[in-house]
């Protein structure tokens, strides 16, 4: 009994019951409902494969994780950039604040729909899209980061007289740092969606385009398979890269998570 | 060694058009350590900040070695906060790695034997006490080797023994390192064991009503007969001047 429940509460095993849970509840509404509108977990599966193997999932996947990838860095480093700027001096951030929530409100898909108007049906205005939807929202975490830093710990650098470089990366961005997980992990997964919607819109590839597809001929099978592989992917990240990094974050108890 | 001449009339609080120090003007020899005791409120800690360079003081004379503090850009000052103030993301080595210009590994061992933390190098502060991270605040200030040294109430968060300690600490480094010290303290006792002299500051807006020059030998014993003689005396002479003084600052 002690074993089994150790197990339950060991994240990992836990994650899992509670996936293989899900699947099974998944599967029985399908044999129930019997409709070709709710696949069973099995035909997700052979769809998967399907594609895996023999369709473009793996070209479009690649696909659509570069606009990801480049998106999420633009906008990252300009919101953190913006973000601490504003965060930093009272008078920019008044000169600002009103802008950034304007395009903090702006709908994603009217950017979208201007970008592609403004510069054509391109790879660049769709980067461009997704950044402009992005950065606000790194930029309001990060200047609310930068508001709340500890100023005893700068004087501490100005009393030794640290250098600017030094005083930057070792006293003011590692009190960012907790604000900077935050904010990169709401941001990859607003820019998985609006990545999507931007391909679905005005690109000929990626994992936007091959649901558009999907779509038209009612494959569900299909959708669900693609929104697997996109799962499994988002589950990699946050495992082999957020993790280990917030781990190292929070090393000697600096913003504990519980 | 060096030698302050200080002389701060009708400084205001930052952003505020409050006096906070009204007239408060004393030298300090080359080596000397001077403790001033005060009312909460009366600008101790803003008279330090000046000195540090932390708080604006263009309008007031403050001069180390003749120069104008604010020139002396290779003066070495070392100060111990109220709190450590430690980086707690970094450990008890990088520390004090981070306020010198160059990788010293074995001068850090060094200081942290010194200090009783020898072996606890790779510790982060949240695993350390109040006293250990004092410690480590104390061993980051000599690391420096200053020539100036601030100390805002160090020990008052501490337990009386651990607080003992530390001074006994404190003593022996500013003894090694030659340091002129200023220390600001609520506590009589603990001036008397520590300081060559004693400035007793008024209540905010400030300035300075007493001054003494502690004559008994050093080293000291604290709470000695002696040194509980020497108070009591002190006490008697002038008691409407410290009486004031010291019941505010309890």
């Amino acid at each position: 009994m002690n074993c089994f429940s150790s197990a339950v509460m060991s994240p990992i095993y836990g994650r899992a019951i509670i996936l293989f849970i899900l699947a099974s509840i998944w599967q029985i509404t399908a044999w129930l409902l019997n409709s070709s509108d709710f696949p069973s977990f099995f035909t997700v599966g052979e769809s998967f494969h399907y594609h895996f193997f023999q369709g473009d999932m793996i070209v479009n996947l690649i696909v659509t994780l570069k606009r990801v990838l480049l998106s999420f860095i633009i906008a990252m480093v300009l919101g953190v950039i913006i973000g601490i700027l504003m965060g930093i001096s009272k008078r920019l951030n008044q000169l600002t604040d009103t802008l950034l929530i304007i395009v903090l409100n702006i709908p994603a898909l009217v950017t979208i729909l201007l970008c592609y108007i403004w510069f054509g049906l391109v790879e660049s205005a769709a980067v461009l899209a997704v950044v402009i939807n992005k950065v606000p929202t790194v930029v309001v975490m990060i200047r609310e980061g930068a508001r709340v830093v500890d100023e005893d710990l700068l004087d501490v650098a100005k009393i030794y007289k640290l250098s600017m470089s030094k005083t930057f990366f070792s006293v003011f961005l590692p009190q960012l740092y907790p604000y900077i997980m935050a904010s990169a992990r709401a941001g990859l997964s607003l820019i998985w969606k609006i990545v999507l919607v931007v391909e679905l819109l005005g690109r000929s590839d990626g994992v936007g385009f091959a649901l558009n597809t999907l779509f038209q001929f009612f494959d569900i099978a299909g959708i669900l398979a693609y929104t697997f592989a996109f799962i499994a992917i988002v589950l990699a990240i946050e495992n082999l890269l957020f993790r280990p990094l917030d781990k190292l974050i929070a090393r000697g108890g600096h913003h504990d998570r519980t | 060694m060096i030698a302050l001449d200080i002389a701060i009339k009708n400084k205001c609080y930052a952003n505020s058009s409050s006096v906070v120090l009204k007239d408060v003007q004393f030298n300090v020899k080359p080596g000397e350590f001077i403790a001033i005791i005060g009312p909460s409120g009366s600008g101790k800690t803003t008279l330090l900040n000046m000195l540090s360079g932390l708080e604006e003081a263009t309008a007031q004379k403050i001069l180390c070695n003749q120069k104008p503090i604010k020139d002396c850009d290779t003066l070495q000052l070392g100060y111990i906060f109220q709190q450590p103030r430690l980086m707690s993301w970094l450990t008890v080595q990088e520390n004090i790695q981070l306020v010198l210009p160059t990788a010293q590994k074995t001068k850090i061992k060094r200081l942290l034997a010194q200090v009783g933390l020898a072996g606890k190098e790779n510790y982060y502060p949240k695993q350390l006490s109040g006293g250990m991270q004092k410690r480590v605040a104390i061993a980051r200030a000599f690391a420096v080797n200053p020539e100036l040294i601030l100390l805002d109430e160090p020990f008052n968060s501490l337990d009386a023994p651990t607080a003992a300690k530390l001074r006994l600490l404190l003593v022996e480094l500013c003894k090694s390192c030659n340091s002129t010290v200023i220390f600001v303290t609520h506590d009589l006792s603990e001036a008397i064991y520590l300081a060559d002299r004693i400035i007793f500051m008024s209540d905010s807006p400030s300035s300075i009503v007493h001054q003494v020059t502690v004559d008994l030998p050093k080293p000291r014993k604290e709470l000695g007969c002696n040194e509980l003689t020497w108070q009591a005396k002190l006490m008697q002479q002038h008691p409407d001047i410290l009486s004031g003084i010291l019941s505010t600052t309890e």
